[in-house]
């Protein structure tokens, strides 16, 4: 039989109560424990014994948006160079040892975050924190190893932004929505900036932030939260806090007072498409209720095929083949909330005038008091559905403890999010769908006649085959 | 749909070490799902309702909630000359209205009931995917079993999901990674179903008609090839039960083409698809053996050496690691019904490409040579083995992991034996293999973008 734990089903089980009733006034029950290292370690254990694994990750509270200036892309470029070597392990070995353990690992960077994480058997825990807790303070760099890595990163830019017109886009609309602060500077860098990226660069970079009382560990899976006070001390507690780390200051945003727009030409676009982004506040930043209102309000306005852009511009209009969005309301400073659309025919201004008539309607009549309980239903029914997930659990604590919300917090989301109200709709999209704060972004399938050298006619792929 | 709501990442604004990640999940489901095990006893039953619809069951009560996970025999194989997409149209379609129950009111009954279904096509197998909760199960049964047996496919609705399907299909013309797979198929299996492209073309998609899309449905959609894996929160008498409330309706027999063994083509062979992109991309791969060959699993341990194990991968090691050439570089083994093959690819800067490809063919041909070490073979072992319960950490996992034994025609106790097939496999096995596997002349390369290739024209004719 598979072991069955219930420590981490009691939160589940509250909520389901809450899809079932539409309950305004259950509360979640905590399942994940949090506690403090002696150094100043976070650290929040979510216990699931229904196998024998564990997801282990370490969050740093520092991402893309604390580079300074100039020297975009080394928060990034730092976090690939965190695999190379340590007093105790030799250059390039921290993934095979994980992989000869039977593990898996990875990371990633965020604006505001970078993370660490693992999942492995539960009996290789240990391992696995000591090798962490070493590379949080003894990483060694060589300059061949940073030159040869700069490489890997230019080309990880290539892939992801340069090779695809959507995201080149993206990253010339974030440009756009953000006149100071760096949150309009792109993840992995500026191409010209990463290029001249140092190992002095990510070293310093590394010494000032990389320290235990800047970090969080969470553990979910097959654990106890005593036996992993116990490692996390012999491991993480030894590591000394670094008296230099302090809270983040980042430029903030000015007014806004003026809508931009942007218009990306790009051959391989496929078909055009409208793109819109909004500033808003974040869970962070957000009154109390407003994030939970924003993300409602999203779900009702474009998420699926129920949604009210779908139905006005795919269903009854017929110029959309698509259309989607979401609230990003995991910034530390800052959220977003996007919509898109894409033309069936290419006619855009169509497009953008549908949209626009879907956003009027909402913020003049708010939304209907089914479409509000269909959203809340649809949300609590994914956060159950993915707590079925010990890797989405751990990211889900360790994503909101990093930008400074509490474990209680995250518990409550359900209770919080199903005491939004028809008004709290209408308000945040009053004050948040608002065109002075916005990026407007059209994609075109064309020619670029405009820039140097971007005059080759792609057209249909030439195939040439050598047998 | 990624649904972590408190959570919700942005790929565009998160940039991660590894793709590796990305890249199993794309091109090696079904085939890891055939490969693993958990490492503590799961129980699985087999269980056989009332009206004779065998399924595999995983009870877990803890949390009131169940995962089903089913296929057809048949996908995108099964597209008729002409009709080549509308086994991927059907997926888009079995959500648009069924029975009674109009496009819109059938989503809006989703919600209601908090169900989450959605289909998805291999060339091999048309899958479902079905999610609710215990408390109701019941009403959720029957929109699936509305969804299969009564989908409305309404000429409105067809004409929305085609709109969808066209607008992909040219995004997708221009995405170099698409536009290598589908080359890179076209080559190998010239002729065969195979080697046509799944989505469709704008041609077939344009034409496809609500009578398409049911005809498909009725000769695929049946009893007799039918297999269903569910996890969760039901015992067997309700699990019977609801085999034949969903399935029950639908005919005893398919009525399958028939599709022909077959091999990539052998000889090797070199296709580039001209594309002003700045990073070029490349497909590469031949012909490996089939699922049930003696040599099958010491190909799969040969392929976690060579390119399956991300950073424990030789060829992560020097196109990546020592020389910074590309992002990601991988191989995986699939085998299909019909034809199994060895593949995985490679993105870099056009001017490095010939030289990328050099590196891989050279370290194909060094494993084919025999220079594979004990150590290799042993921490290739041990990660294989080590890492199989992290395959089963979900409800929703174990039904894929399960799913993809059925799909092979293994019986549950492949779960207890497979670790010790992974361990039984020697050095000399290895070399054995790769021996077999990996002839370099077989090699077909598809590449996409404006590639600097005269290094590998020279290596080719050396």
């Amino acid at each position: 039989m598979l072991k069955l734990g219930v420590s981490r089903l009691a939160l589940t089980a509250t909520v389901m109560l809450m899809l079932a009733s539409a309950s305004q006034t259950a509360s979640a029950d905590p399942r994940a424990s949090e506690f403090k290292l002696s150094n100043g370690m976070d650290v929040v254990v979510i216990p699931d014994h229904r196998a024998p694994v564990v997801t282990h990750m370490v969050w740093y509270k520092v991402g893309a948006a604390d580079e300074p200036h100039g020297v975009s892309g080394i928060a990034h470029f730092l976090e690939h160079l965190m695999f190379k070597s340590t007093d105790k392990i030799a250059v390039g070995e921290f993934s095979k040892i994980i992989s000869r353990l039977g593990g898996q690992d990875n990371a990633f960077t965020g604006q505001d975050v970078t993370a660490y994480h693992q999942r492995i058997a539960k009996d290789q825990l240990k391992t696995l924190m000591e090798m962490e807790a070493d590379r949080m303070t003894h990483l060694r760099l060589t300059s061949d190893e940073v030159a040869t890595e700069r490489q890997v990163i230019i080309e990880e830019r290539r892939s992801r932004i340069d090779n695809n017109p959507a995201a080149r886009l993206d990253e010339q609309m974030n440009a756009a929505l953000y006149l100071s602060h760096p949150y309009g500077i792109p993840v992995i860098g500026w191409a010209h900036e990463m290029a001249k990226l140092s190992r002095e660069d990510a070293m310093r970079f590394y010494k000032r932030y990389y320290a235990p009382n800047n970090a969080i560990l969470v553990v979910s899976g097959d654990v106890t939260p005593e036996e992993v006070k116990r490692l996390a001390e012999e491991t993480y507690g030894q590591v000394p806090a670094n008296p230099e780390v302090s809270v983040r200051q980042r430029p903030q945003e000015p007014p806004q007072p003026a809508a931009r727009r942007v218009t990306l030409k790009d051959p391989r676009a496929g078909n055009a498409s409208f793109h819109r982004y909004y500033v808003a506040p974040s869970y962070v930043t957000a009154k109390p209720g407003q994030a939970e209102a924003l993300d409602l309000l999203m779900k009702i306005l474009a998420d699926g095929s129920t949604s009210r852009l779908y139905r006005k511009l795919v269903v009854e209009d017929k110029i959309a083949a698509t259309t989607g969005g979401d609230y990003s309301g995991y910034g530390l400073d800052s959220g977003a909330i996007s919509v898109y659309a894409v033309a069936t025919n290419g006619d855009l201004q169509a497009v953008e005038t549908d949209v626009d008539t879907v956003l009027d309607d909402i913020r003049k009549n708010g939304v209907t008091e089914l479409e509000l309980e269909r959203a809340k239903k649809g949300l609590l029914a994914d956060y159950i559905y993915e707590s079925d997930n010990q890797a989405n659990l751990a990211r889900r604590y360790g994503w909101a403890v990093a930008i400074g919300r509490s474990i209680d917090q995250v518990e409550s989301w359900p209770t919080t999010l199903s005491k939004v109200t028809l008004a709290d709709v209408k308000q945040a999209a009053n004050d948040y769908l608002d065109a002075r704060h916005s990026v407007t972004g059209w994609l075109l399938p064309e020619e670029d006649d405009t820039a140097k050298g971007a005059g080759e006619q792609v057209g249909q792929p030439v195939v040439h085959t050598r047998s | 749909m990624i649904a972590a709501r408190p959570l919700r990442l942005s790929l565009a604004r998160t940039a991660f070490r590894s793709l590796s990640a990305v890249f199993a999940a794309a091109f090696a489901i079904a085939f890891l799902a055939s490969l693993s095990s958990p490492a503590n006893a799961m129980k699985i039953q087999t269980v056989k309702s009332p009206g004779g619809i065998e399924a595999w069951l995983v009870e877990e009560h803890a949390v009131p909630m169940m995962a089903m996970r089913f296929a057809f025999d048949g996908g995108s194989s099964q597209d008729p000359n002409g009709k080549e997409g509308v086994a991927n149209f059907v997926t888009a379609m079995l959500d648009e209205g069924a029975g009674d129950l109009t496009s819109r009111q059938f989503q809006e009954r989703m919600e209601d009931l908090s169900m989450r279904m959605n289909y998805e096509e291999a060339k091999d197998a048309f899958y479902g995917n079905f999610e609710t909760l215990t408390q109701n199960r019941d009403e959720a049964a029957k929109l699936l079993k509305l969804a299969l047996t009564k989908p409305r496919f309404d000429a409105d609705a067809v004409e929305r999901i085609r709109q969808q399907l066209l607008a992909s299909l040219a995004y997708a013309a221009r995405d170099p990674d698409k536009v290598a797979q589908n080359q890179w198929y076209a080559d190998a299996f010239a002729g065969h179903p195979y080697a046509r492209p799944a989505n469709g073309t704008e041609a077939t998609v344009g034409k496809m008609t609500g009578a398409d899309l049911e005809a498909y449905r009725k000769r695929v959609f049946a009893k007799d090839t039918l297999k269903v894996v569910a996890v969760g929160d039901i015992t067997p008498e309700q699990l019977g039960k609801l085999l034949d409330e969903v399935f029950g309706d639908l005919p005893a027999k398919a009525d399958l083409l028939p599709v022909a063994k077959t091999d990539p083509v052998p000889g090797g062979r070199q296709t580039v698809v001209d594309m002003n992109v700045p990073q070029s991309v490349a497909v590469f791969g031949m012909g490996a053996m089939p699922r049930r060959d003696p040599d099958f699993m010491a190909a799969f341990v040969l392929n976690q050496i060579v390119g399956g194990g991300g950073f424990a991968s030789k060829l992560m090691e020097e196109v990546r690691e020592k020389r910074g050439l590309a992002y990601s570089v991988y191989t995986y083994v699939y085998p299909y019904q019909h034809a199994s093959i060895f593949s995985g690819g490679v993105a870099t800067r056009n001017d490095m490409m010939g030289k990328s490809l050099d590196i891989i063919r050279e370290e194909l041909q060094k494993m084919a040579d025999g220079d594979v070490s004990q150590a290799d073979l042993d921490n290739a072992k041990s990660y294989l083995i080590g890492s199989y319960p992290l395959r089963f950490d979900t409800n929703a996992k174990i039904a894929s992991q399960l799913l993809g034994l059925r799909m092979d025609n293994f019986g549950p106790e492949y779960v207890d034996n497979r670790n010790a097939m992974i361990a039984a496999i020697s050095l000399d096995d290895l070399k054995r293999v790769a021996k077999r596997l990996l002839d370099t002349h077989n090699l077909i390369v598809t590449i996409v973008g404006k590639p600097t290739l005269e290094q590998t024209q020279q290596a080719k004719k050396g």
